[in-house]
């Protein structure tokens, strides 16, 4: 494929990838500027590779040698790593060798980013430039992995540059000698920096980075980031927000060529509803036949097995088709890998664990099913595709329905016009910021004041005020119960000379074990055994984890998809999910909690547009536009910043569907409040059901007439006060808010993690996170603790400020269409009643169910 | 059927559950009562866990022994039971009475006072609780029924024991119910364990095996406000 002059150096004897050091003809201006800057090896080494710097890595290098601390924004495929090295690297060169009988330098640069695979690749990528320049640096990877006795030589004889995670900075400075080992360190790289600030992980992260910034006043970052739609909040967030406001100085390399992205037009008909794109296959098939490597993206690990069971049904020349989602095992995912890097494979399904900056192979197509929710998250997995800056990446979008097509038009559009909808940053969560408080008494006594001042000058605390702090440490110390019962056993203590110190040392060592923000749910393992040995089979290999939720509801010989198997369900033995090989036509297909991101405000509003305007419509395929055409026709299609509400009768019930476009979350949250009102209007509804575009509720009253008499009237029902008393009542009981609790409460070290193999006894020894959450409850509704998890639900699971956003925008602005019967564009949220439930408040309905089965059984009915 | 009634001699007929020829209501906050004796049994109260794990540095919310204790109170109310047996693991430790916040020991000497109190021994407090009126004693055998902590290994008709705090799960339309029960056969019962912070082991667990007849075995799961019986062939481990 001789797509440049220098592809066969890439390719061939390039010993590090082509994203961190490539080819270029640069302007002669950077040649200019790379003299001014670069030491004499480098300028030597550049000149026998016959290569140049770019003119960002030479910029952000100048940058650096002032002082500053740099973000760097710039596509994949930019040199950003060597760029985030150029500053550190220069600086060891000319620093002066130790003396034999010196004390150890300590670290000079911590490097950080999100995954264990990507500190080790590059640590491997580094390595071979740093070799032939010839510069005495030492480069060392430290995560979850590095064994004790090298993380013990680590601290007597520190590397120049660690590479390392959040989790492993946090327990760095937990450690007695933390101030000792980070004395002398300059530089903090942050890769991938807009994946990690947007979780809890990124608050720990900017705890660290305050910490560190305690030990050494003078300490610069250097942030590597994708596209972001608010880059200052990152520049913000990389420096001291004391004094407020401080940012570090940017640099942005445009993006590369326009990527090539089409949508399928497919000859098929696209159907209503539904998100297995099945329909695609023939043509997704052909797609992976023309091209050298083919990488499909999916949103759910579900439609991931789903989608790689279909093509090997399809796989007629036994293609090499792989499966990579992060529910598989370790050893499985990591030799698919390797096969990529091989460039072994024609073709890899996967999810979202392939969507940081680590890249295998040559990938030269990428086939994203179902819609991207998001158009910045589309720009980045498409960013696989060639990971050459200067060539366009070729991808193509299948939607697997009617609405996203309209969804990936919408992400489309963006993509050329380089919008971007990362999520804004919150603020700092309570519950990291407790762990972090322990962390820091674990490693050095403390003062109140002054960690509080080292607190608010991370960007995602800056606004924390000293009550709530203060809080925070009481909870640290005793739980922070109005009933001071605990003083006896308090984890920190603040003695007479005004420290908060460590009361046991057995403190320590439980936080050791719990530290870190990535709360996995209860999970099982899947184990394989032998066909026809049933639970008396010996252990085959593991092929991954499944959630215990999914398992429960297992019957033994029931048939599920995993790990691209169709596997028998034998039974659950202590930790582990024993599983056979399966066969039949009922396979059902492990739902996952998570993972199911909600569309993105900014399409939303797209898609919202492209409905009102139908000189839009053309761009889309023939058959979809006729939808919409149809609607027009039939009932009517909103303007972008109305909402339209539809009522129809169908079969002996009442339906009132509502189009906000708000994502699914937000929707879910609207169908309870709103049900809860109906109910009360004694409209007696039935049930709801929401996608990520629309809403049906449905009642045995008729909804319309109740909207006609003003008993209430729709805008009464839409009002913005369901967010008042009724979001209140409901929440309390949700099953979703004791999810949320039990995070909160492993994060901020109330309960401990469960580890493999402790499942069993757990359940007898500890207390579970649930019935804590009820006993708080009901007896201090605003501990703090109650008060981070209703923050985080609001967030995440519910979206309420989504909600609350469109309530009021559409104020004044809803559009009630009385119709005899179903609309065209309510079609695909109708066709979801049934397969979805609402996990709601009906576990006592399926008690009775099994009761009655009994009595019936048993004829006493 | 709503239970919440202070005159037992509405209870129908119909919602009680035999006992080796007795005949007692099993009340879905998880008491077990005998009309015809005023007895009211209890079982793993298991009060002050909380301060019991807070020793070992598991700071948990400090309400399990009220949250308790405001519950038996309900049930003692509803039922005026003249005896009342504590089905032993009364405390989670040995020093759990001791540690008890003085308003609670009110509350639980309030609700004690004017009725035979029995604390069976269990083997998480197999002393007596200090400073507590009631009776301490291994075991307690009532008419045709005999009150123990740990089921005995042998069957006994008319056991009423505790201890292994059982819970039911019934798989209904894909979705999965997990609730405490009592485990009946119609000889022997196991009841469920009542306090705040008590976790539970399922019925079908090894730890069970022997102890029933399995074609007559019932699991009485606790719902809201009222009792479902649910035989042995709708029950799912784990």
């Amino acid at each position: 494929m001789p797509r440049s002059p220098f592809v066969p150096i890439f390719l061939g004897d390039c010993p590090w990838p082509r994203y961190l050091w490539r080819v270029t003809v640069e302007p002669r201006l950077a040649e200019q500027n790379a003299a001014i800057a670069l030491p004499e090896p480098f300028l030597r080494w550049f000149g026998e590779k016959g290569w140049s710097p770019r003119a960002h890595q030479i910029e952000l290098l100048a940058k650096a040698q002032s002082g500053q601390s740099v973000l760097l924004i710039a596509p994949t495929g930019a040199g950003k790593t060597l760029a985030g090295f150029l500053p550190s690297l220069t600086e060891l060169a000319v620093r002066p060798r130790r003396k034999p009988g010196q004390a150890h330098r300590g670290i000079h640069t911590l490097y950080i980013s999100p995954l264990k695979a990507l500190a080790v690749d590059i640590e491997r990528n580094l390595g071979k430039p740093v070799e032939e320049i010839g510069l005495p640096v030492t480069i060392e990877t430290r995560t979850g992995d590095t064994p004790s006795h090298k993380r013990q030589r680590q601290k007597l004889v520190p590397p120049d540059i660690l590479l390392t995670t959040p989790e492993q900075l946090a327990l760095l400075i937990a450690a007695p000698d933390a101030r000792r080992f980070f004395e002398d360190l300059r530089y903090v790289v942050l890769d991938e920096l807009h994946s990690l600030v947007t979780s809890k992980r990124g608050h720990l992260l900017a705890l660290g980075l305050a910490r560190l910034r305690n030990y050494v006043p003078g300490l610069q970052t250097i942030g590597l980031s994708a596209t972001v739609a608010e880059p200052d909040e990152l520049r913000r967030w990389l420096v001291s927000q004391n004094p407020a406001g401080g940012m570090a100085g940017l640099i942005t390399v445009a993006g590369g060529a326009k990527p090539d992205i089409s949508i399928l037009d497919s000859r098929e008909r696209v159907p209503w509803s539904g998100h297995s794109a099945r329909y695609a296959i023939p043509e997704i098939y052909e797609a992976i036949k023309r091209h050298r490597t083919t990488l499909l993206f999916v949103n759910t690990r579900s439609q991931a097995e789903l989608l790689f069971q279909e093509l090997w049904r399809a796989n007629e020349d036994s293609l090499p088709i792989a499966l990579h989602h992060g529910s598989l095992d370790v050893g499985q995912r990591r030799r698919v890998e390797k096969a990529m890097g091989e460039n072994a494979l024609r073709a890899i399904v996967a999810t979202s664990t392939l969507d940081l900056g680590i890249d295998w192979g040559d990938v030269d197509l990428v086939v994203h099913v179902g819609a991207p929710k998001g158009a910045s998250r589309l720009a980045q997995r498409i960013g696989r595709a060639n990971h050459r800056m200067d060539e366009p990446s070729k991808a193509i979008l299948i939607p697997a329905n009617r609405f996203e097509v309209l969804e990936c038009r919408a992400a489309l559009d963006a993509n050329y016009l380089g919008a971007q909808d990362t999520p804004p940053l919150i603020n700092g969560a309570l519950d990291v910021l407790s762990q972090h408080v322990l962390g820091v008494a674990c490693g050095a006594p403390f003062d109140a004041d002054h960690l509080f001042e080292e607190v608010r000058s991370a960007a995602p605390y800056a606004g924390l005020t000293r009550e709530t702090f203060d809080r925070v440490v009481d909870f640290v110390a005793t739980g922070g119960y109005a009933l001071k019962n605990y003083e006896r056993y308090a984890r920190i203590r603040k003695t007479k000379d005004g420290l908060w110190r460590v009361s046991h040392p057995r403190v320590a060592q439980q936080y050791r074990l719990n530290v870190g923000t990535i709360v996995e749910m209860p999970e099982l393992n899947v184990r394989y055994v032998r066909q026809g040995r049933g639970m008396a089979g010996r252990g085959g290999p593991v092929l991954g984890k499944i959630e215990e939720y999914f398992a429960e509801t297992l019957r033994p010989g029931d048939n599920f998809l995993f790990a691209g198997k169709v596997l028998r369900f034998e039974g659950i033995r202590e930790n582990e999910c024993v599983v056979s090989n399966g066969a039949g036509a009922n396979i059902i297909v492990p739902s996952y909690a998570g993972g199911k991101f909600p569309l993105s405000t900014y399409l939303a509003d797209q898609v919202r547009g492209m409905l009102a305007d139908s000189d839009r419509w053309q761009a889309l395929p023939e058959q979809v536009a006729d939808w919409l055409r149809l609607q027009k026709e039939k009932s009517v299609l909103p303007k972008r910043g109305d909402l339209l509400v539809e009522t129809f009768p169908r079969g002996n019930r009442h339906y009132m569907v509502a189009y906000p476009f708000e994502g699914r979350l937000a929707h879910q949250t609207l169908g309870m409040l709103l049900t809860r009102r109906l109910e009360r209007a004694n409209a007696r509804p039935l049930g709801f059901v929401a996608t990520d575009y629309s809403l049906a509720v449905w009642a045995l009253d008729d909804m319309a007439a109740l909207f006609k008499a003003r008993k209430p009237s729709l805008a009464a029902l839409f009002d913005e006060d369901m967010l008042g008393d009724d979001l209140e009542a409901w929440l309390n009981d949700s099953w979703m808010l004791k999810r949320t609790f039990r995070t909160c409460a492993v994060i901020a070290g109330l309960i401990e993690k469960r580890f493999p193999g402790q499942e069993k006894s757990g359940r007898q020894v500890t207390v579970s996170a649930d019935l804590i959450y009820d006993v708080l409850r009901s007896h201090e509704p605003d501990h703090i603790l109650l008060q981070a998890t209703r923050t985080d639900a609001s967030a995440g699971l519910l979206d309420v400020s989504r909600l609350a956003d469109m309530l009021s925008r559409v104020r004044g602005r809803i559009m009630h269409k009385h119709l005899k019967q179903i609309s065209p564009l309510a079609v695909p949220v109708m066709l979801e009643i049934g397969k979805e439930s609402v996990n709601g408040g009906a576990n006592e309905s399926l008690l009775m169910e099994a009761a009655d089965l009994v009595e019936e059984a048993m004829g006493r009915s | 059927m709503n239970f919440s009634l202070t005159r037992t001699s509405l209870i129908a007929e119909a919602d009680l559950v035999g006992i080796a020829g007795e005949r007692a209501v099993c009340d879905p906050r998880g008491v077990l009562f005998f009309p015809e004796l005023r007895l009211l049994a209890v079982s793993d109260l298991h009060l002050e866990k909380g301060s019991s794990l807070a020793r070992r540095g598991a700071l948990i919310p400090p309400y399990d022994t009220g949250a308790t204790l405001l519950r038996l109170q309900a049930v003692t109310s509803d039922y005026q039971p003249s005896i009342v047996i504590s089905l032993g693991d009364s405390f989670h430790d040995g020093g759990g009475a001791e540690r008890m916040h003085a308003s609670f020991r009110e509350r639980l000497e309030a609700l004690m006072a004017g009725r035979d109190w029995f604390w069976v021994a269990g083997n998480h407090d197999p002393e007596a609780p200090a400073d507590l009126p009631g009776e301490t004693v291994r075991e307690l055998a009532i008419g045709s029924l005999l009150f123990r902590h740990e089921p005995s290994k042998v069957r006994v008709e008319g056991e009423i024991a505790g201890h292994l705090h059982p819970c039911a799960r019934i798989v209904q339309r894909g979705r999965s119910v997990r609730r405490r029960c009592f485990a009946g056969d119609g000889g022997r019962m196991i009841m469920p364990a009542f306090g705040a912070y008590t976790g539970s082991l399922n019925v079908l667990d090894r730890a069970y095996a022997g102890l029933f007849r399995l074609e007559t075995l019932m699991a009485y799961m606790l719902g809201s406000d009222r009792i479902f019986a649910i035989s042995r062939s709708m029950l799912r481990p784990g």
